[in-house]
């Protein structure tokens, strides 16, 4: 692996969930303009871990982090870190397609507009977002219609044109196919290799193959501990762990 | 031995079934023998000159209830530009702001008691504090009364409507860098705007009905007025005044004004729910086809 710039850095992170520790002592690299895919049997806190990238923990009351999460040169689980601009550099695409109750234009322009983006700018990132997410063909004669009006594949597009029209460093997926048909999954993933021209990527998958088939590196996750950690290639065909290999040929999980 | 457990399960079935029927049956009966009467001795007093002209002097077969209606209107749009932002904003404090606190949780417990508060209780207080110190009941004592029971309506309602739109619309809006007060603003009030305004239309219905609160503090007027700091009429104190006259004239003239004010609610609350019905926006997207039925009773 050529340049290897680190984007996150997580060093010993615990987290709870009140009581209930959930993560345990997790420390990986995260580089730049990478896909990172995290991948474990349901329960081992891929999902958990991946929220702590963007502190989406903060919003339930008596969550916990332990550790340091490095990114831009400073600790993000900090407790000075304006967490608006953590969330504008690294955004998130959910399990199920998330559009808000408005047009399919002001879905993409709400990141925008709240950063302060007006008039020609504004339509201009809007589309090029579109653009970038493979939408644009599809919806530029209907950009004033509801949200709604799109389909499942079209909407978690359209969400992860909402979020790269913000220009974050850094997008967390979260099985962003997982209520995909497979068409619509072979265009997001496609999407996935595309967008990492640009941005540094974790996705958390349920999906062998498509770990294998988006990503640079991978995570192996079990009972809230990082098991292995490196490039995809070696995970699939040459793990350390016995427990990775039993996983990956589908022995259990 | 199986075919006749099969045969005492059906037949609990058929008993439980018929005890349901009856039991809708009675209560639908008094319904509608209520709505019949009100139909029958309302509707054939509806003329012209009782929503334009102002009451003859008693006894004399004249006027109208203009007066009344007008008051009424007056009262009813008050009380809601009083009673519609509290609850609103304290649904929306109960929903996205209180959630883990036990003191609103206390608090919201209040609430529901306050769903079911007898309104003559309301009009007691509003006539202690705004009636008294004034010396003479003013109509704006009653607005408040009714705004006030309004409120716990539209509080319950706002706060169903807001937690039943998903979190993760929410964290969609966090994850672009939002501020709560603006996700707030644009993503989860819009999305439960319509149960929002189905919660309005119902804390209407339910204070355009009420006579106690209105007694201890708009109390009544004979004549058209619009100073919110006298007595004002209102239509279920002229009815309940006209009903306890001896004057048949003024009998009808309540039955006709008790058949508007019930068309009135009742047109309310139908309005009200056909927006339940008519599907939430992102329930298009969350609740596909699948359970959008069993969701709403349909």
């Amino acid at each position: 692996m050529e340049d290897k710039k680190v984007e996150i850095e997580v060093k010993s992170l615990n987290f709870y969930y009140g009581k209930d520790l959930a993560l345990k002592n997790i420390s990986m690299k995260v580089y730049h303009n990478k896909v990172t895919a995290l991948i474990g049997p349901s329960g081992c806190g891929k999902t958990t871990f991946l929220r702590c990238l963007n502190r989406m923990h903060d919003l339930y009351v008596g969550n916990r982090y332990e550790g340091e999460i490095i990114f831009e040169g400073k600790n993000i689980l900090d407790k000075k870190i304006d967490l608006i601009e953590l969330r504008a550099k690294i955004g998130m695409v959910f399990q199920k397609p998330t559009p808000f109750p408005m047009s399919i234009f002001d879905n993409v322009a709400y990141g925008l507009k709240l950063k302060g983006i007006k008039g020609s700018e504004l339509k201009d990132r809007v589309e090029a977002a579109l653009k970038d997410a493979a939408l644009w063909d599809e919806v530029k004669d209907r950009l004033k219609e509801s949200a709604f009006s799109l389909s499942g594949g079209q909407q978690q597009r359209l969400c992860i044109a909402r979020a790269i029209a913000v220009e974050p460093k850094v997008l967390l997926f979260d099985e962003p196919t997982s209520a995909l048909d497979p068409i619509s999954t072979a265009k997001i993933e496609d999407l996935i290799v595309e967008l990492k021209k640009k941005i540094t990527i974790v996705i958390v998958t349920h999906n062998m193959q498509q770990a294998a088939r988006t990503s640079d590196y991978t995570a192996f996750m079990y009972l809230g501990e990082l098991i292995e950690v490196g490039p995809t290639e070696k995970i699939f065909t040459n793990p350390d762990k016995k427990l990775t290999e039993d996983y990956i040929t589908g022995r259990f999980g | 031995m199986e075919k006749v457990v099969l045969y005492r399960r059906k037949l609990i079935s058929k008993v439980m079934l018929f005890l349901s029927f009856i039991a809708a049956i009675y209560g639908l009966f008094w319904l509608f023998w209520i709505l019949g009467t009100l139909f029958l001795n309302g509707f054939k007093h509806l003329n012209l000159s009782l929503f334009i002209e102002d009451p003859g002097p008693p006894g004399i077969e004249e006027g109208g209830l203009r007066h009344a209606f007008i008051g009424h209107a007056i009262i009813t749009f008050i009380a809601s530009v009083i009673g519609v932002p509290i609850g609103i904003f304290s649904g929306i404090y109960y929903s996205e702001y209180g959630r883990d606190s036990k003191f609103f949780k206390v608090l919201r417990n209040i609430t529901d008691i306050m769903v079911s508060t007898p309104s003559i209780i309301m009009g007691a207080v509003m006539y202690a504090l705004f009636v008294v110190p004034f010396k003479h009941f003013n109509a704006l004592a009653g607005c408040l009364a009714l705004g006030m029971l309004m409120v716990p309506v539209i509080s319950k309602t706002t706060e169903e409507m807001l937690k039943l739109v998903p979190f993760t619309l929410r964290e969609a809006a966090y994850a672009l860098g939002a501020f709560k007060w603006q996700l707030i603003k644009d993503v989860v009030l819009r999305s439960a705007k319509i149960g929002i305004l189905t919660g309005v239309l119902l804390g209407m219905a339910r204070i355009s009905g009420e006579t106690a609160p209105l007694l201890f503090t708009a109390f009544n007027n004979h004549y058209l007025s619009f100073d919110v700091f006298k007595p004002m009429a209102s239509l279920t104190v002229t009815i309940f005044d006209y009903a306890m006259s001896p004057y048949d004239f003024w009998h009808n003239q309540a039955w006709a004004a008790s058949f508007c004010l019930t068309l009135f609610v009742l047109i309310l609350s139908v309005v009200a729910k056909t927006l339940v019905h008519s599907n939430f926006d992102w329930v298009r997207i969350f609740k596909r086809k699948k359970d959008r039925g069993i969701r709403y009773g349909r």
